[in-house]
């Protein structure tokens, strides 16, 4: 997290003149506004704030702030946000996105940007579908989830993304809901204030393809038990509850890895004779 | 998800009303963009005069507060499990092809939430002081209710088809 500067701003300072082509009822516009007001709550900067994304509908969400952002190619947004991070340690660096971006077409980036433990916060809107291509089984899909496009539900294992997520090494881990805002405001200011890679799985409901996600407000509850820093604890814990404990579930002390940068490691000189024919 | 938050002092009861109250109208701000977002301009519209009716009683507290000395409420620090104000709609009531009725369906579940939060606190054990302003506060917002209701009355019920669509958004076949 960059240092905050004098004069803060409110949360809609942080949302831009782009109003969000989502579909009404989506969740995303939930995460969208509790990111604005965490990053109001910290005290930080657009000018000083990265939002990084891949590709699908949550992956529009640097547009609708007032940060710098790249929306990228999918799947990618962690590489991008990793060597943004590496190269430019004082921004905030956000990357976001959606379960099939992250977990599917990214899913190696998600795996190496949790062992590299890279200063940055990962935020996946995850709501078990493909939406912008409209409706497909993503990796969280549940395996009986009957529809056109796959009769009978596609039979597959879900992917864990948080456990995945520790065992690969991530420093925090948290899981939110898109609807309560205050409390996911709290989580992703807890996530950007965390050292190392913090990943928080959004659950944000997609209305148009999954309607019955309209049914999530009244499951989700606060985590029974505070984060541990234990990770093979939080992975006990999150494999046997119902995936609808929010809270941060994991907080690590891992050190975050920052190579120094702006100075070679051997003159230029030394490098400029490995060269000479 | 969050606790409620303690009222101990006339200033922390003013400082909850308001913040539910700019919640409420930002809420409908967003509402509103997002109906006009997808052509639906009767249903921004009618989200765009709900925000107005807020922010007014918004500004009302903001300056009883003023005149108080107070600082104004940042955020409301109460919210019910999957909405973050009592005033306030979850987003996913949202409908593309919603109707003026379901519109004020939602304001009604917000006007009457905030009147059983008020109507409750005035029960509570808190000085007299307190209790007298949040059964003034129970008062307003039943008088909102009586007044959304009234405006439901006069709407014609939606269509049983009204979230129809000969194009919807859907998977290909």
């Amino acid at each position: 997290m960059n240092a905050p500067i004098s004069a803060a701003l409110a949360a809609k300072d942080f949302k831009s003149d782009t109003k969000p082509v989502w579909c009404p009822g989506c969740g995303d516009y939930g995460v969208l506004t509790s990111l604005a007001r965490a990053l109001a709550d910290l005290g930080l900067r657009p000018e000083a704030t990265a939002i990084i994304s891949g590709i699908g509908c949550s992956s529009r969400i640097p547009a609708y702030t007032t940060c710098y952002g790249f929306h990228g190619v999918h799947g990618r947004a962690l590489p991008v946000a990793t060597g943004l991070k590496v190269s430019r340690p004082d921004l905030t660096v956000i990357a976001a996105g959606g379960d099939g971006d992250g977990y599917s077409i990214g899913g190696n980036h998600f795996l190496h940007a949790c062992r590299r433990n890279v200063d940055l916060t990962y935020i996946v809107m995850d709501n078990h579908v493909y939406g912008m291509t409209k409706g497909q089984a993503s990796p969280t899909t549940e395996p009986d989830w009957d529809n056109a496009l796959m009769p009978g539900g596609s039979g597959l294992r879900p992917f864990q993304p948080l456990v995945i997520a520790l065992a690969s090494g991530a420093n925090f881990v948290a899981r939110a809901f898109s609807g309560d805002i205050i409390g996911t405001a709290a989580i992703i200011a807890q996530a950007i204030q965390a050292p190392g890679f913090s990943f928080v799985e959004l659950l944000s409901p997609c209305v148009t393809f999954r309607p019955e996600q309209r049914a999530w407000k009244e499951l989700v509850r606060p985590s029974p038990v505070p984060p541990t820093d234990d990770p093979a604890r939080a992975a006990r814990r999150i494999m046997t509850d119902d995936g609808f404990n929010i809270g941060v579930l994991y907080a690590g002390r891992r050190k975050p890895y920052q190579p120094e940068i702006g100075r070679a490691r051997k003159p230029l000189a030394d490098l400029a004779r490995g060269f000479e024919l | 998800m969050t606790p409620e938050p303690a009222i101990a002092s006339r200033a922390d009861l003013l400082a909850c009303a308001h913040a539910m109250e700019v919640e409420a109208a930002e809420r409908y701000e967003e509402f509103a963009a997002q109906m006009r977002q997808h052509g639906n301009l009767e249903i921004a519209a009618l989200f765009g005069k709900l925000a107005a009716i807020e922010r007014k009683h918004a500004e009302a507290l903001a300056a009883d507060l003023k005149r108080g000395g107070h600082a104004l409420g940042a955020r409301p620090a109460l919210a019910v499990p999957g909405q973050e104000g009592l005033e306030t709609a979850s987003g996913d009531a949202l409908h593309y092809l919603m109707t003026p009725m379901h519109a004020l369906a939602i304001a009604l579940a917000n006007e009457q939430r905030a009147f059983e939060f008020f109507a409750d606190l005035a029960e509570r054990p808190l000085p007299a002081e307190l209790r007298r302003l949040a059964s003034e506060f129970a008062a307003e917002e039943r008088a909102h209710v009586a007044l959304v209701r009234e405006w439901l009355a006069r709407l014609p019920k939606a269509a049983e088809d009204w979230d129809y669509d000969p194009d919807e958004p859907t998977m290909p076949d």
